[in-house]
C-alpha cells in the first residue's frame, strides 16, 4: 500500500475509534477513584493472585501422589462445532495447522 | 481524623491484620480498630488496586509493616533484592512500625513459604545479629522481631528462647514483637509454662503484640500439638495470657491476627472489641 | 542439622524427619516435623489454587491439588512475591504427562499469569483522546504510541479467550478451536482480557516495542484497524504520543 492511500486509511480508522471512544460517558473518570476498593461487580478479584503468610495449617497434605487421576473439569464438556460433546482432545483434531 | 504526627507510631490500642475485603466495612467505620498491620510482601508490586488501597489507608491509620519473606534466620546471606524492595516501601509509606520473624523461608533460590525454625546457640545467634544489622541499616528504621510458633526442640539449641531475644535486642538495639499466641504455641508444644514465658519476657523492649487463633492437634504420644493456624478466634488461655502480659507490662499496640478462613469484619472487629475491653483496663 | 537436610525432607515425604530435631521429651520429631511438612505444602498448594483458577476449573479441584503438589515440589516459589508464582507453570503443563492431550492449558496459564502481572503493574494516565485527535494523518503514521505499563499481548493457537471467558465469566464455551489473540488492558484496577480482531497482534506487539504507527501496519498484514485502535482508547491503553524522530 502507498504511504498517501496509508495515511488515508489510518486517518480514518482513528477517526472512527476517536469518535467510539468520545461517546463513552465521561461520568467514568469519577468513578475511577472510588473503584479501588472493590473489583468490578459481579467478578472477584482473582486476578491479585495469592497472598503471603505467616500462619501455619492444621491441614495434612504432604504425602505422594498415586497418579491415577485424570483431568475431570470443565475441560471435559466443551461443545464442538458439528454438535459432538467431548473432550479437547477431540478439539484437537479441529486445530487449523500453523 | 489523626495528625501526622500521630500516625508516626502505634496507638496502645487494637489494630488488625488488613485483607482486601475488609476495605470497605474499614472505611465505613473501623471501631475499635486504630491501626492496620500489612504484611510487606503483597504490597511489592508496582500499583494497581493494592497500593491504592494502601495509599488510601495510610492517610486515616497508623501502619504496621510486618514483613513475612526476609528469612532473618536463613543460613545464607539476605536478599539483597528484598532488601531494597523493603526500603522502598517503607520508604514511600513511612510506617509506624516495622517487623520481622525469628525464622528462615529462604533456602538456595527457592522460598518455602513457611516460618521454619532455627537452633538456639551462639553461632545462630551472632548471624541473626549480622542479619538484623544489615536489615537496620538498609532500610534505615528500627526494626521489631518477633517471637516464633514452634513445633519440634532442636538438640544442638543451649540457649533459652528468651535469653536469645534479649541478646539480640541488646546487641542490635531492635524491638521485640511478642506473640502471645505464639508464646502459648510454642510453651505447650515444649511442654513448659507459659505464664513463667510471660513473666520472664523483657517486657520494655516490646513495641507489639500479636494475638490470634491456634489448632489442636496431637503428636505420634498423643501429646498436644498445638499449630499457629490464625483461622479462628483467640482462646480463652491466650486472652487470660494476654491479660497478664499487660499487668507486667503495660498496655501495649496489640494486633488480632486472622489469616485463613478470614471472617466478615463483624467478627474481626468483635476480636479487636475484647482485646480493647482488656487494655481499658490497663495503664499505658 | 543444616537447613539443606531440613528443606530436603521438607519437601519429600519419602524422607524420614532430619535428625537432631526431638520433641519434648526428646523423642524423634514424627508428626512434629510434619507440622512444617504440611504448612509449606499446604500453603504453596492453596497459592497454585488462587493463581490459576481457570487451569483449576478446566482440570477440576482433585486433579489440579494433586498436580498443584507435583508442582510445587519441582518448582517451588524464586521470591517472596507470593503474587508473582507460579511463573514455571506453563512449560510445566507442557511437559506433564497426565495432561499432554490438553494442548491449550500451557497458554491458559500464560494468560491467568499475564493478567496478575497486569493487575501489579505500574499505574499510568491514558493520553486524552483530544491530543490524538490534533495529530495530522502523517504525524500520527510517523508517531510511537507509549503503551502502559499494565497492557499484555498474548497470541495463540488456541482460542483461549472464549475458554477463559466460558470458565471465569460463565460465557459460552467455544464453538470452534480457532486461534485467539488476547490483549489486557487495564483501564483502572480490573485487567480485562479483550480478544484481538484476527491479524492484529503483530501490529500491536511492533507498538510495544517502540516502532512508529507506519512501521506496526507494516509487520502487520490485513486487519481491522480501527477495531484495534478501538480496544487500545477504550482500554486506557495508550499513555504516550512520541512524535517526531
Amino acid at each position: 500500500m502507498s504511504h498517501s492511500v496509508k495515511t488515508l486509511a489510518v486517518a480514518g480508522s482513528l477517526a472512527a475509534a476517536l469518535a467510539g471512544h468520545m461517546a463513552t460517558p465521561a461520568a467514568a473518570q469519577e468513578a475511577k477513584e472510588k473503584c479501588f476498593g472493590v473489583a468490578l461487580a459481579g467478578q472477584n478479584d482473582c486476578a491479585a493472585g495469592p497472598g503471603t503468610t505467616c500462619a501455619g495449617t492444621s491441614k495434612v497434605d504432604y504425602q505422594g501422589n498415586s497418579w491415577k487421576l485424570v483431568p475431570a473439569g470443565t475441560c471435559a464438556t466443551m461443545e464442538l462445532p458439528d454438535g459432538r460433546m467431548g473432550s479437547l482432545e477431540a478439539l484437537d483434531r479441529d486445530l487449523p495447522q500453523g | 481524623m489523626l495528625d501526622q504526627t500521630a500516625k508516626r507510631r502505634l496507638p496502645a490500642r487494637p489494630g488488625v491484620g488488613y485483607k482486601p475485603q475488609h476495605f470497605s466495612s474499614i472505611l465505613a467505620d473501623p471501631t475499635p480498630v486504630e491501626w492496620l498491620e500489612i504484611h510487606a510482601e503483597n504490597y511489592m508490586g508496582d500499583g494497581g488496586r493494592p497500593l491504592a488501597q494502601l495509599r488510601h489507608l495510610a492517610e486515616r491509620f497508623p501502619i504496621s509493616v510486618h514483613g513475612v519473606g526476609l528469612s532473618i534466620g536463613g543460613e545464607a546471606a539476605l536478599d539483597r533484592d528484598h532488601l531494597a524492595r523493603l526500603k522502598q516501601l517503607c520508604g514511600w509509606l513511612d510506617p509506624a512500625s516495622f517487623s520481622e520473624h525469628l525464622a528462615w523461608s529462604t533456602h538456595g533460590a527457592e522460598f518455602l513459604n513457611d516460618l521454619l525454625p532455627l537452633p538456639y546457640t551462639e553461632a545462630t545467634l551472632a548471624r541473626v545479629c549480622a542479619h538484623i544489622d544489615e536489615v537496620q541499616d538498609h532500610v534505615g528504621r528500627r526494626m521489631l522481631l518477633e517471637n516464633p510458633s514452634v513445633y519440634v526442640n532442636f538438640t544442638e539449641t543451649n540457649l533459652d528462647e528468651i535469653d536469645f531475644l534479649t541478646e539480640i535486642a541488646k546487641r542490635t538495639g531492635c524491638g521485640l514483637l511478642l506473640d502471645v499466641n505464639n508464646v502459648y504455641v510454642s510453651c505447650t508444644n515444649r511442654q513448659t509454662d507459659p505464664g513463667d514465658y510471660i513473666d520472664r519476657f523483657p517486657h520494655d523492649l516490646v513495641g507489639e503484640i500479636h494475638l490470634g487463633g491456634h489448632d489442636e492437634d496431637a503428636d505420634d504420644a498423643g501429646a498436644p500439638l498445638l499449630i499457629d493456624a490464625h483461622g479462628s478466634e483467640v482462646v480463652d488461655p491466650v486472652w487470660q495470657l494476654y491479660a497478664r502480659t499487660l499487668a507486667r507490662g503495660g498496655a501495649k499496640p496489640t494486633l488480632i491476627e486472622w489469616d485463613n478462613d478470614v471472617p466478615d469484619w463483624p467478627v474481626l472487629a468483635e476480636e479487636a472489641t475484647r482485646a480493647a475491653r482488656i487494655l481499658d483496663g490497663v495503664p499505658a | 542439622m543444616s537447613q539443606s537436610e531440613f528443606r530436603a525432607a521438607l519437601l519429600d515425604p519419602s524422607r524420614p524427619a532430619p535428625e537432631g530435631l526431638t520433641g519434648p521429651a526428646g523423642q524423634p520429631a514424627g508428626r512434629r516435623f510434619d507440622v512444617y511438612r504440611n504448612n509449606v505444602t499446604v500453603s504453596l498448594t492453596e497459592a497454585l489454587r488462587q493463581a490459576f483458577p481457570v487451569i483449576r476449573k478446566l482440570v477440576g479441584e482433585e486433579f489440579f491439588t494433586a498436580m498443584a503438589r507435583e508442582h510445587l515440589r519441582a518448582h517451588p516459589p524464586a521470591s517472596p512475591l507470593m503474587m508473582f508464582y507460579g511463573a514455571a507453570m506453563p512449560a510445566f503443563l507442557e511437559t506433564f504427562p497426565p495432561v499432554a492431550h490438553l494442548g491449550y492449558l500451557p497458554d491458559i496459564a500464560r494468560l491467568e499469569l499475564a493478567l496478575r502481572q497486569s493487575y501489579h503493574a505500574a499505574d499510568a494516565a491514558p493520553v486524552a483522546a483530544e491530543a490524538l485527535q490534533t495529530l495530522t494523518p502523517d504525524a500520527f503514521v510517523a508517531a510511537r504510541l507509549r503503551l502502559a505499563p499494565s497492557v499484555r499481548l498474548l497470541r495463540s493457537c488456541w482460542p483461549i479467550h472464549a475458554i477463559w471467558t466460558a470458565n471465569a465469566r460463565n460465557g459460552t464455551a467455544p464453538k470452534q478451536a480457532t486461534a485467539e489473540d488476547v490483549l489486557i488492558v487495564r483501564p483502572d484496577f480490573d485487567p480485562e482480557p479483550l480478544l484481538l480482531p484476527a491479524g492484529a497482534a503483530p501490529f500491536v506487539a511492533a507498538l510495544a516495542e517502540g516502532r512508529t504507527v507506519g512501521e506496526a501496519l507494516d509487520a502487520a498484514g490485513a486487519f481491522d484497524l480501527t477495531a484495534t485502535l478501538g480496544l487500545l482508547l477504550g482500554g486506557s491503553a495508550i499513555v504516550g504520543i512520541i512524535t517526531g524522530e
